[in-house]
């Protein structure tokens, strides 16, 4: 029987300065690399295959399966890119990740550039994580000066070069192709798919596209084999991954466990909701899953379960609110942050999100008739599906789902001329006890 | 005013770390910023003229991102996140209090000089909701009067720490790091915050771990 929680990316993070390469290899960092230089590249991506892990930035993509569709017969040059632009609301392990042990994604990305033939690689990172740039930084020199990058690393024959590149504020560049297009230096717009990045990603060549937390799982795959990672959670949903835990619970923070572990398990650990309240309503994976509620909280967390609940597992960024919050503002909130993102390339999501948007702030402050809400299903209907990227379809989560929970919440701003909520009882620091 | 040598240099060096040369652009237009402040219409020019592509190109770029500033940004750039969570969690009264405090708006700058305040999109730190970003850095677990204090201390010309990170540096230092060029801080502050440890600290206690791998 697996244990609950299972440190494996986070097992380093209490290490004394644990982003050094001198912490990292006192605790056998890089070990990964003579592993895996001594197997073909081929039996690389076979064992993460074998693996079973699936992309960890949401989509859930099985990785070894997108490793195997570079055509190794293209003689373009390959690329690996790391999507390190964390920022899908509720979403926060990549950066602690990063901060603390920037040379786990290192040494992820160096097997993983072996293993699909590439000489050059690429970590696209928000810019506005000032600290953990720095870190990812230094790593990487640290990592040239130690010959773990650079020409023919240790001794294998093997050459990659490594650049950290920061973006410049868009949470449309976490989508793959919009970022491939911010680090060919345009804007961030994404791209008409097929070709897939595959077969023509960044530079019209083979490139693989992964999450922070897809690359730093593949060392330890390496190390202790395919088995091993596919131990742990369920048959289709394998391995561990970091939960993040945020909003009204007594401690928020990251937990690494088994894919499958539930709420009601991850709740426990954290010492429930705050006191004195209950839970209410919470997102499995970013704001771009529908919500869920407490009738979920036995759902396990893993690809399958969380669809059939009618959401998705997405970065398993848990934001818990509890019965002070008032759910329309909060998606009318988050319908106001996909307008700001929408990079304005097709029609649906750029003018979609500004009429849900309108429509929703008419809501919230309780003008406006019932007949809005089946206007809001409609834009969200006419947006879904058929917007160019997945931003369009996210925006819509949040407000289909609080329909579906909670439409006598919405009629409740209707009847009240507002919002029937005061919003000083939801924060931190409200006094223990305060009601909405 | 127009760009010195040496800024045309670093502009250089930039776009000579990629495979292709306009990949360098996100990059250079962090260095503009470090060096003038702001984006402005030469260091426009220069970018193109070192990428072989027309100012409007580079300029459609510098209004697609918005840590890209058209008008002078303060020392300190403060950004609290109003995105959902830190909203409810306090963001909201945080930023309600500090444009009060320092009577701007949004994206707007004190008359001094010294800070610029705007509500920034979720910064990735759920976890230490609600949470301020100075240049950049995390200023975890705010409330109205701490934020208020930061403020103050950095008017005041105080050392003021991130609360999960190294001291804390001007606009346009941080955004020299952005641009590829590390300074000294990358050994300060912590390596995880309390919140990034309560996982690992429950596993410590109970004996929890990973599976014995192969060997």
């Amino acid at each position: 029987m697996t244990d609950t929680l299972t440190p494996v990316l986070t097992d380093n993070w209490d290490a004394e300065r644990a982003w050094t390469l001198a912490s990292y290899e006192e605790r056998g960092g890089y070990s990964a690399l003579d592993k895996a230089f001594a197997m073909a590249p081929d039996d690389v991506i076979n064992a993460v295959k074998e693996s079973g892990l699936r992309g960890r930035g949401g989509a859930g993509f099985p990785t070894g399966m997108k490793w195997g569709f570079i055509p190794q017969d293209n003689p373009r040059p390959k690329y690996l890119v790391v999507n390190a632009d964390e920022s899908e609301p509720g979403t926060c392990k990549d950066i602690p990740l990063m901060m603390a042990s920037p040379h786990t994604l290192v040494e992820g990305v160096i097997v993983s550039s072996y293993a699909i033939r590439a000489n050059t690689a690429f970590i696209y990172v928000r810019g506005e994580v000032l600290h953990v740039i720095r870190r990812l930084q230094r790593a990487v020199q640290e990592a040239y000066l130690a010959g773990h990058l650079g020409k023919n690393i240790h001794g294998s024959g093997y050459d990659l070069d490594l650049v950290v590149h920061a973006g410049a504020g868009a949470y449309i560049c976490g989508e793959e192709t919009a970022l491939l297009e911010g680090l060919e230096g345009r804007r961030g717009q994404p791209r008409l798919r097929p070709p897939f990045p595959a077969v023509a990603g960044l530079y019209a060549s083979p490139t693989v596209i992964n999450n922070v937390e897809s690359i730093a799982s593949v060392p330890s795959i390496i190390n202790h084999g395919a088995t091993w990672f596919a131990s742990m959670g369920t048959e289709k949903s394998k391995g561990y991954g970091i939960f993040s835990l945020s909003g009204h619970v007594q401690n928020p923070g990251q937990y690494e466990a088994p894919l499958g572990i539930t709420l009601r398990q991850l709740l426990d650990l954290a010492g429930g909701i705050r006191e004195g309240h209950e839970l209410k309503f919470w997102t499995p994976g970013g704001s771009s899953t529908p919500l869920l509620t407490p009738e979920h909280l036995d759902v396990p967390l893993d690809f399958e379960s969380v669809g059939a609940a009618g959401s998705m597992l997405g970065t398993r960024a848990l934001q818990i609110f509890d019965e002070t919050t008032c759910v329309v503002r909060a998606v009318l909130r988050w319908t106001e942050f996909y307008k700001h993102e929408s990079c304005g390339k097709c029609t649906p999501c750029r003018e979609g999100t500004w009429w849900l948007t309108q429509t929703m702030a008419r809501l919230e402050k309780g003008q406006g008739s019932e007949d809005d809400l089946e206007l809001l299903l409609d834009q969200c209907d006419n947006i879904l599906g058929r917007a160019f990227c997945a931003l369009g379809d996210g925006a819509t989560s949040p407000i289909s789902s609080s329909i579906q929970h909670f439409r006598d919440e919405y009629l409740a701003h209707l009847t009240h001329g507002g919002c029937p909520f005061d919003p000083a009882a939801s924060t931190a620091f409200a006094p223990v006890g305060a009601e909405a | 005013m127009s760009l010195d040598e040496k800024t045309w240099g670093e502009l250089r060096e930039i776009a000579a770390r990629y495979p292709e040369a306009r990949s360098g652009l996100l990059p250079m237009l962090h260095l503009v910023q470090s060096v003038e402040g702001r984006i402005t219409p030469e260091g426009i020019e220069a970018c193109a003229e070192i990428l072989g592509i027309s100012a409007a190109d580079v300029n459609g770029v510098a209004t697609f991102y918005t840590m890209y500033k058209r008008r002078p940004v303060g020392d300190y750039h403060v950004g609290v996140c109003t995105n959902t969570l830190c909203a409810v969690m306090g963001g909201d009264l945080i930023f309600e209090r500090l444009k009060e405090h320092l009577d701007v708006g949004n994206d707007e700058t004190t008359e001094d000089g010294t800070i610029t305040l705007e509500h920034v999109e979720c910064n990735a730190a759920c976890d230490y909701a609600p949470v301020m970003m100075v240049n950049w850095e995390f200023m975890d677990n705010q409330t109205p009067e701490s934020a208020v204090q930061v403020v103050d201390d950095l008017r005041a010309g105080k050392e003021v720490h991130s609360t999960r990170g190294p001291r804390l540096c001007t606009w346009r230092e941080a955004e020299r790091v952005l641009a590829g060029f590390p300074d000294d801080r990358a050994d300060e502050g912590p390596a995880a915050g309390p919140a990034s440890l309560v996982g690992l600290k429950i596993a410590r206690e109970k004996g929890w771990t990973a599976p014995e791998g192969e060997k």
